[in-house]
């Protein structure tokens, strides 16, 4: 059984209960050596407490801020819970940020020690230490490549261990002393501050107290029907308030077990292997597993593709029905029964979604086909709203009333509302207790009795109650002619194409829609590949004349079902074009969650704007670009524009959508 | 940002020796009184113009070729005639410029076949699958294990190797290679045809191998950049002699080295 018991109220005491409760049922694993390794609870609080003692034999105490660095390994995990039972916050960084923007959250955290992966890691903490005069220690999990380093402020996790161990073997009272010093931590203590990535300016620490993240774990767990039978994998960046609390919080209140991949790159084989069953992945990951899928399905034989297309359709019309037990008549349940034995059941198996029993995608908003399919094959894939502010839930998709085009209703315990001007609010137990260090920007989002301005224009679907969001309010613009505007609604449907990568929808302002395009290599690689088109590079292969054939026929479709939404009819796209270079987040062009970062785009582009509204068919431009390692560099390039012939408007006006704008 | 250590540059007694040693095919002289060590722990470069007798002085080294004359000496042993096998079961290992992997088989068992001359039980054993034969191919399968997770490719321990990219095969050959845990490493090439981003991969692993194992390496590498930045100690060829030995700094100011790359001004 879960732990309800309001006492138990902060993370390390969750462990303490787990290890009692669920002590010899697995809590972590790891695929290390190409096995997997597992720990019970009872081995994890052995580890914890170890590692804890150690980092307190350091000099970590209560108040102090940790950072953790990494990718999902379980020591991190474990680091995260042993520096919380001494009453420090952690304040994990996203490990893929690049020295700069390390030293800055780091800093601006006040940051006394670091517990990181590997060598990569150290590398980037030394080369910032200058600019960290309070970092006193890191320690690392993985020794490669760390043997001639100074070890004068570097240790590693084992020897930390070593010493909290040694320490409860000569020390009677050690570790009950410890305990107490748990026991002393409250629900309403800080518990972690996450830094959001943001779609502008400096990030802002999120503060969540023990009580935020477990109040909202445990609402989620009811409303899902959680319990320590479900199997996770963390996959997703430890820095991420959706990772925190899914294979933290929420298994330490469920008492789930996490399973760490072995490397970024095998995360869809081990999910396989682990068949999980509560998933949780942004829509770019089920984009990519679909695009994957339809490259391969493009080589393979007429026969497959015949079967495959077939099933795809079947699905479409009847999968979803079928998995919101709505009546269909028995000839199509029949089929669909062929299509799982045939297609369905083979390709969850490839996606090692066959045991998923409940999916969410969320973090941004997921094209309605893209959602259509995943759930036209049964997998009950369900839409959330969240953000790092509410501890994640704001609404959620309740089982059998799922919408692609909305995102749910209230979570338990969340109250919501729309201002005046179109903005979402919501007021819940896991609203933060503010941005650390910045009174002045908690203010603007947090009003005094408790709503938290998210930012989000949305509304009530008046056909299900559930709550849409258009766009970020900022974002909603309209046309010179007064035209509604919502760039990311144009991006998501052209993001639904497998060729399409990204999409940068631009017309705020202006007299008619445009859109830049990156296109996706994997996709468009191969099919050009089919098609004899011979290049180099990306750059190479984004100026081809025959890709923008390709890409035109896919915004002309876009355009076509734009002609018959009464609202955005007047918003199809007249002109556009594919970019030289995929956009990065090492060029600030999308925030380490790969949001688009729009206003950047749009002023580090601007040639190729005003060439849209100019005239031009083609521009120049130049753009600096920052390798992986930090190094800049120029890509200059000549980028063609081409024209598109909008649809006429098919259908009749409504207010529908109305009301959003 | 890495802290160099003392035993950074290895000054440790040789492990290998050529002595004046002379090569021909027919009337092509391949190599021509050529006298170099390699120091245990270090990382050798070999390098020179293409025809410069590189490859035939690697083929020397780990006995696929005979010099007509001159003298190898490994591990304080003289040699006389080696087989390539017996230099590898005295702890050469080697890379090949154009990859020799078996192509049909998987990354695993394409490592796992470099460590053949490692089991000690026979085909019967290995057959029953039982007792000691179980135990040791356990053990064997952890060593390949950890290359795998020391190189990252973890992701594809069961892809044929056919079917990946040129340069994770050669990922492939340098796991299998390792597997071998040679007391000498002879790379042929190892960054041919690789892109920036490839070299950068392979350059950390070579300098990995030399620290976590302390694996001597000798390497053949066209581009210079990655041998100056690579290497203890470069050797340098041209028309199959010495014409250079030294540290990267010496050898790059050699009068002899700049003519040979660049050629003469008429």
């Amino acid at each position: 059984m879960p732990s309800l018991d309001p006492s138990v109220d902060t993370l390390p005491k969750l462990l303490i209960h787990n290890a009692s409760t669920f002590g010899s049922r697995p809590a972590m694993r790891h695929k290390d050596l190409g096995i997997w390794q597992t720990w019970t609870w009872a081995q994890v609080l052995d580890e914890v407490r170890a590692f804890s003692i150690g980092l307190g034999e350091l000099g970590l105490k209560r108040g102090d801020k940790f950072t953790i660095i990494g990718t999902n390994r379980p020591r991190l995990y474990w680091a995260m819970c042993a520096g919380q039972a001494l009453g420090a916050i952690p304040v994990p960084v996203y490990a893929d940020a690049v020295a700069e923007e390390m030293a800055y959250v780091l800093a601006h955290a006040e940051v006394t020690l670091a517990v990181v992966e590997d060598q990569e890691q150290v590398d980037k903490l030394i080369a910032i230490a200058e600019r960290l005069p309070q970092l006193s220690q890191i320690v690392y999990d993985e020794p490669r490549g760390l043997k001639d380093y100074n070890h004068a402020r570097l240790i590693s996790f084992e020897d930390v261990q070593a010493i909290g161990r040694k320490k409860l073997a000569s020390d009677a009272g050690c570790g009950q002393r410890w305990e107490a010093g748990m026991r002393a931590g409250k629900g309403k203590d800080l518990s972690v501050i996450l830094y959001t990535s943001g779609t502008t300016g400096r990030s802002k620490g999120v503060m969540l107290t023990y009580e935020n993240t477990i109040i909202s774990a445990r609402n989620a767990n009811a409303f899902d029907r959680l319990d320590e039978n479900e199997q996770v994998i963390a996959y997703l960046p430890l820095a991420w308030i959706g990772d925190y609390i899914f294979s933290y919080v929420q298994a330490f209140t469920a008492g789930y077990c996490v399973n760490c991949p072995e490397a970024q790159d095998t995360v869809v084989q081990d999910r396989r292997e682990i068949g999980t069953t509560y998933a949780f992945a942004p829509p770019r990951v089920y984009e990519n597993l679909l695009t994957i899928t339809m490259v391969r399905m493009a080589d393979a034989g007429r026969l497959k593709r015949k079967v495959f297309d077939f099933f795809i359709a079947v699905a479409r019309r009847w999968g979803e029905k079928i998995l919101d037990r709505e009546k269909v008549p028995l000839r199509a349940r029949l089929l669909y029964a062929l299509g799982e034995f045939f297609v369905y059941g083979p390709l969850k198996n490839q996606f090692g979604l066959s045991r998923v029993r409940i999916g969410y995608t969320a973090g941004e908003a997921i094209g309605p086909e893209l959602f259509s399919f995943y759930r036209g094959i049964g997998l009950n894939l369900k839409q959330l709203y969240g953000q790092t502010e509410a501890s994640v839930y704001v609404t959620a998709q309740p089982d059998g009333k799922i919408y692609p085009d909305t995102v749910g209703t209230a979570s338990p315990d969340v109250e919501l509302k729309i201002s005046d001007s179109g903005e979402v609010l919501y007021r819940s137990p896991g609203v933060f207790a503010g941005y650390y260090k910045d009174p002045e920007k908690t203010a603007e989002v947090l009003t005094p009795d408790g709503w938290v301005h998210t930012g989000d224009a949305g509304f009530f679907d008046p056909k299900n109650g559930q709550l849409k969001i258009i766009d970020r309010a900022k974002d909603v613009g309209h046309l010179s002619d007064g035209t509604v505007f919502a760039p990311k609604y144009l991006e998501n449907k052209l993001k639904f194409y497998p060729n399409i990568r990204e999409a940068v929808a631009i017309g705020a302002g202006r007299e008619f829609a445009c859109a830049m395009i990156n296109i996706d290599l994997t996709a468009v690689g191969s099919w050009a590949e089919r098609n004899n088109v011979v290049y180099a590079s990306y750059q190479e292969l984004a100026a081809n004349p025959r890709v923008y054939d390709l890409i035109a026929q896919h915004i002309d479709e876009t355009n076509r079902s734009l002609s018959e939404e009464e609202v955005m009819a007047g918003a199809q796209i007249h002109r556009f074009l594919i970019l030289h270079k995929e956009l990065d987040p090492d060029d600030g062009e999308l925030t380490r969650t790969q949001k688009l970062r729009r206003g950047h785009i749009i002023d580090r582009y601007s040639p190729l704007v005003e060439a849209f509204y100019d005239g031009s068919t083609e521009a120049q431009i130049t753009t600096e670009v920052t390798f992986e390692d930090g190094h800049k560099g120029t890509i200059a390039a000549r980028v063609a524009i081409r024209d598109l012939k909008p649809h006429p408007v098919a259908a009749a006006k409504s207010a529908k959508m109305e009301r959003a704008a | 940002m890495r802290e160099p250590a003392a035993n950074e540059t290895a000054l440790g007694e040789a492990l290998l020796a050529a002595e004046d040693v002379s090569l021909s095919f027919g009337g092509v002289r391949a190599l021509t009184g050529v006298s170099f060590d390699i120091r245990k722990g270090e990382i050798r470069a070999i390098i020179g113009p293409n025809g410069a007798g590189k490859t035939s002085m690697l083929n020397v080294v780990n006995g696929f070729y005979q010099p007509q004359s001159g003298r190898i000496t490994f591990k304080g042993e003289v040699r006389k005639s080696m087989r390539p096998y017996a230099a590898a079961r005295g702890g050469i290992a080697r890379t090949f410029q154009n990859l020799a992997l078996f192509r049909g088989m998987t990354t695993l068992d394409n490592i796992l076949a470099g460590r053949t001359l490692k089991m000690h039980r026979g085909f019967f054993w290995q057959l029953l699958r039982y007792g000691p034969a179980l135990r040791e191919e356990v053990e064997h399968r952890r060593r390949v294990e950890e290359i795998i997770d020391f190189l990252e490719i973890a992701a594809i321990r069961k892809v044929q190797v056919g079917r990946l990219p040129y340069g994770l095969q050669k990922r492939v050959e340098l796991g299998r290679a390792l597997a071998m845990e040679p007391d000498l490493l002879l790379l042929d090439e190892p960054m041919a045809g690789m892109n920036l981003e490839e070299k950068e991969d392979m350059s950390r692993f070579i300098i990995d191998v030399n620290q976590q194992y302390g694996t001597t390496i000798a390497l053949i590498e066209h581009d210079m950049g990655v041998v100056m930045d690579l290497s203890d100690r470069v050797v340098v060829l041209d028309y199959g002699r010495k014409i250079a030995d030294g540290t990267p700094d010496e050898v790059k100011r050699d009068k002899d080295v700049i003519r040979a790359y660049l050629g003469e001004t008429h």
